[in-house]
């Protein structure tokens, strides 16, 4: 009987996720549409532990209620032109439509990048230095006004104001085309920025990079390119009224506090082949302490913990130790890597064997329990995380739990034998992060290395100390903790700004260790080629020489114990942003 | 009584002024003095993966630190007196005083924050005093009064473990039990205006409340039992009896309003010090009032929103004590100001 109702219950998701197939319209890869609601061909699950993983958990295309998310703390903006968290790149896709985003689906279907505003994925030239794309017809603001090629023109234009839109990363700063004289959109209103970007009619496009890149339609997928119309562009006040092009519009927003969203009349899903649309309205609080908000995610009066990092410490063995909370539960590795930096400014960590010493004596089984063991993350051999494009195993230093014969080896080989001392910073309010520190400095003591304990709040952390070359060089810092997530699942997404020696700047760095011209030289190589395969290729060549250099201690791949809301359906990891797919979540009740 | 309340005011606003400046130079002086630069300040605010060394430049200026530390806490102080400028990079908005600056993080002035989270400030704090008060007064004078008894003990232990047990433990347990189990009291971070409903505004708060009196109301009890047995054995309290006063009218009258003086100086530092942010109620119950908002200042360094709190906490914690000090002459006919 019970295996009768399974099989029951199998066949309805699997017949609710050829509906939302067919919600979503075509295939996930074409350059015509999207996948939607889940994915075409997304599986449907039973809702058990890791069931989200790889498939469509509760599918359903039942419309109505209130999706009630909420955050332990605010985000940057919600303005698609001034933010750069991954829950928000991700939420935001509900009130507006870059050109091209990724692809709602479960597993690594995820990763694809799929037309959005735009009719298909981007042309480029021979060289991948022109990048054109054409517009949906019919695709209208809140307001009932259409959109334009010009407002998106204007909407990646404006956000380059970098003083203004603090926030948002810089990439279309640095690859377009732009002209000499332009300063921002507000200061340097007349000069002409063709050469940037074109828009020859209302619904084309035309971007021109400085250098070709083959990957371009991930930086479409940008919220930069969400449109804005410049009339109703007010500046920095602009997150307090996003005109909104997706299916939902801000009703009201209380910064800090709490956003609410309704429906905007004037969406047409005729426009858009990856949205459902299904919750009538989002009710998103800011601010809710986070135990509380794994409590009441538990209980069910929250629908969906809008950070995606996962239930707080306190709540991982309450999860896991209740079978019902274990099968509402999913437990993805995200391509976030903590690791250490090992600075090479100073001698002897400026000899390479020394640096080897430091990895090869580190205990990562150790590291790994002070992140919160296997549930917080994978032990990590290389800095780019399993889900990257181009990733291999590296299997450089074998020993997880500390070699220490070999790193008294790495030690003689670098002219200490007796070891040495050396400074190691990390952030004091984060106590992950200090007991790993805590670690390391018990396993590298038993080698003879000396590591000093200096924490540093989080908020001056790289602005002020462990990410100014200035002052790890001259207060002798050795180690410093380090986290980095991907902008998106590729190399480049995942590593440009962590292993290439020539975007290190006067302070805020996440890098200070990786200063290789050989390195350098790969990831030029990687812009330059436009196969996807061999780009990846080469990406995973970088993670290994940044290894064979040792200029990083890889930590864990950061994992999160996501616990899937009681009354929501179509619940899924996307592994482009590595938590719920928030573009198609729907209610039951 | 006139002379005394300006007095008191001049020196309430001095009092403001010392401690802005004091916040003033924890912020900037003692990190420039541990060699924290201009730009560092600035690459705090560029975003959360760093900036270019131009764009470090143009946020330093921009935020004005490159100005002298003088003059930075003056273009505060004129903003609060006479309103400031902000370039919203469309245009210059003009805020008016008084303005407290904006958010270095947020971009949002910071005043109209501040008035919008009073509201829930000033509901859990007068709430939860009229609990505690209620409650912890009358518990102090009848365990006082039962000296030894079983509810003198039983009174005494409680309180022990009101005071013992932090609140972001009762707190959460509370939630846990009476919100998601029982269903019975509103969720955390649940809040609606006494203007728009009032019965939902202390449904909304009655679990806070509760929780933050039986932190402050077994302090009170304990103070009053404490306050009340001394008194209950002066002469004057026998001397009332021997009058042939009923004994109600003995123990409020004369012991009670004797043992209050106490209490009321205390009661007025502690709602003046909630007035300025229950920092951990409001962050346990995420409700989002003063102290939620300076906790998280601190967290970012948003020294606007940090100097805006202070200043408000101040202004509370100042005038609670000057409202305790008229309330003396009210409980204790000796007292006479001037």
């Amino acid at each position: 009987m019970k295996m009768r109702s399974a099989l029951v219950v199998s066949a309805a998701g699997a017949v609710l996720a050829l509906g939302l197939s067919a919600c979503g319209g075509g295939t996930t890869t074409n350059n015509s549409g999207g996948g939607g609601g889940g994915g075409s061909e997304a599986p449907a699950a039973q809702p058990t532990y890791n069931a989200g993983l790889e498939a469509v958990v509760n599918p359903s295309t039942k419309k109505g209620g209130t999706m009630h998310m909420a955050i332990s703390e605010d985000w940057d903006s919600v303005d698609p032109g001034d933010t750069y968290y991954g829950l928000s790149w991700n939420l935001l896709r509900i009130y507006c439509r870059p050109l091209t985003t990724y692809n709602p689906a479960p597993g690594n279907k995820g990763n694809e990048v799929v037309p959005d505003l735009a009719q298909s994925l981007g042309e480029h030239s021979a060289d991948f230095k022109t990048w054109t794309y054409k517009l949906r017809p019919g695709v209208k603001y809140e307001d009932g006004t259409a959109v334009t090629s010009k407002d998106v023109k204007y909407a990646v234009l404006r956000q380059l104001d970098k003083t203004t839109f603090v926030n948002g990363p810089t990439y279309f700063n640095d690859w377009l085309d732009l002209p000499k004289d332009f300063k921002t959109v507000y200061k340097t209103p007349d000069v002409n920025t063709d050469q940037a970007i074109e828009t020859p009619d209302d619904s084309t496009i035309i971007f021109h990079l400085n250098k070709g890149y083959g990957g371009f339609d991930n930086f479409a997928a940008l919220p930069a390119t969400c449109p804005v119309p410049q009339a109703k562009d007010t500046g920095i006040k602009y997150r307090e009224h996003v005109v909104a092009t997706g299916p939902y519009m801000f009703d009201k927003v209380q910064t800090g506090k709490q956003y609410t969203l309704k429906r905007n009349p004037n969406w047409d899903k005729a426009t858009d082949p990856i949205r459902l649309a299904l919750p009538d309205a989002y009710q998103i609080d800011l601010g809710v302490e986070a135990n509380d908000l794994d409590n009441r995610l538990i209980a069910g009066d929250l629908d969906v913990d809008l950070a995606g990092s996962g239930v707080q410490t306190a709540q991982i063995a309450t999860v896991q130790g209740d079978p019902n909370l274990k099968a509402r539960a999913d437990n993805p590795t995200v391509a976030r890597t903590w690791y250490m930096s090992i600075l090479n400014d100073n001698p002897p960590l400026d000899n390479v064997d020394c640096r080897k010493a430091i990895i090869d004596g580190a205990d990562r089984v150790g590291l790994q329990t002070a992140y919160g063991g296997p549930v917080a993350g994978d032990i990590a051999d290389g800095l780019m995380p399993p889900m990257i494009g181009g990733w291999k195993k590296l299997g450089l230093y074998p020993t997880a739990t500390g070699d220490i014969e070999k790193a008294k080896a790495d030690l003689q080989k670098c002219g200490q034998p007796n070891g040495f001392e050396t400074i190691i910073t990390f952030r004091s309010d984060r106590p992950k992060e200090q007991a790993a520190a805590e670690s390391l400095q018990q396993s590298l003591a038993k080698v003879g290395i000396k590591l000093t304990l200096k924490g540093f709040p989080t908020s001056e952390y790289f602005s002020s100390y462990a990410g100014k070359p200035a002052y790890t060089k001259a207060n002798k810092i050795g180690i410093a903790t380090n986290g980095w997530g991907a902008d998106w699942s590729d190399g480049f997404g995942f590593m440009s700004q962590i292993v290439d020696s020539r975007v290190i700047r006067e302070a805020g760095n996440y890098n200070l260790s990786v200063k290789s011209p050989e390195i350098d030289g790969l990831i030029d190589q990687a812009f330059a080629e436009s196969d996807t395969a061999k780009r990846d290729a080469i990406w995973g060549q970088i993670d290994q020489k940044v290894m064979e250099g040792a200029y990083v201690l890889p930590e864990v791949w950061s994992k999160g114990l996501l616990v899937r809301g009681k009354d929501v359906t179509n619940t899924f990891i996307n592994n482009a942003y590595q938590m719920y797919d928030y573009l198609n979540m729907g209610k039951t009740s | 009584m006139v002379t005394y309340i300006i007095r008191r005011l001049i020196a309430a606003v001095l009092m403001l002024v010392i401690v802005s400046i004091a916040t003033f130079s924890i912020f900037f002086v003692i990190p420039r003095a541990a060699g924290v630069t201009a730009s560092d300040f600035a690459n705090r605010y560029v975003g959360v993966k760093g900036a270019t060394a131009e764009t470090v430049k143009a946020t330093a200026e921009k935020l004005g630190f490159y100005d002298p530390l003088v003059v930075q806490y003056g273009r505060w102080v004129k903003g609060i007196v006479a309103g400031s400028e902000f370039d919203t990079g469309v245009d210059v908005e003009h805020c008016p005083a008084p303005c407290f600056g904006y958010s270095f993080i947020t971009k949002q002035p910071v005043w109209p924050d501040l008035l919008d989270r009073l509201p829930v400030t000033l509901s859990l704090a007068v709430g939860a005093s009229v609990i505690w008060l209620v409650t912890g007064v009358a518990t102090g004078v009848l365990s006082a009064l039962r000296r030894g008894s079983i509810f003198d003990r039983g009174a005494m232990t409680v309180a022990l473990a009101g005071v013992s047990l932090p609140i972001f433990f009762t707190g959460i347990v509370s939630l846990v039990f009476f919100s998601y189990k029982f269903g019975i009291t509103a969720p955390g971070g649940s809040y609606t205006p006494i203007t728009e409903n009032p019965a939902e505004w202390a449904y909304d708060l009655i679990l806070p409340w509760i929780t933050l009196a039986f932190l402050l109301s077994a302090a009170y009890a304990r103070l009053t039992r404490a306050g009340m047995l001394e008194t209950m054995s002066e002469d004057y309290i026998r001397t009332a009896r021997a009058k042939g006063l009923r004994e109600p009218r003995v123990i409020v009258k004369h012991g009670l309003r004797a043992a209050l003086t106490p209490i009321v100086t205390i009661f007025g530092l502690d709602l003046g010090l909630l007035l300025g942010g229950a920092i951990l109620t409001e962050t346990t119950f995420s409700l989002n009032g003063i102290g939620k908002y300076g906790v998280h200042a601190i967290a970012v360094g948003d020294l606007p929103q940090i100097l805006g709190v202070t200043t408000v906490a101040t202004f509370f914690v100042v005038f609670a004590n000057l409202a305790v000090d008229l309330l003396y002459a009210v409980v204790d006919p000796r007292v006479r100001l001037g």
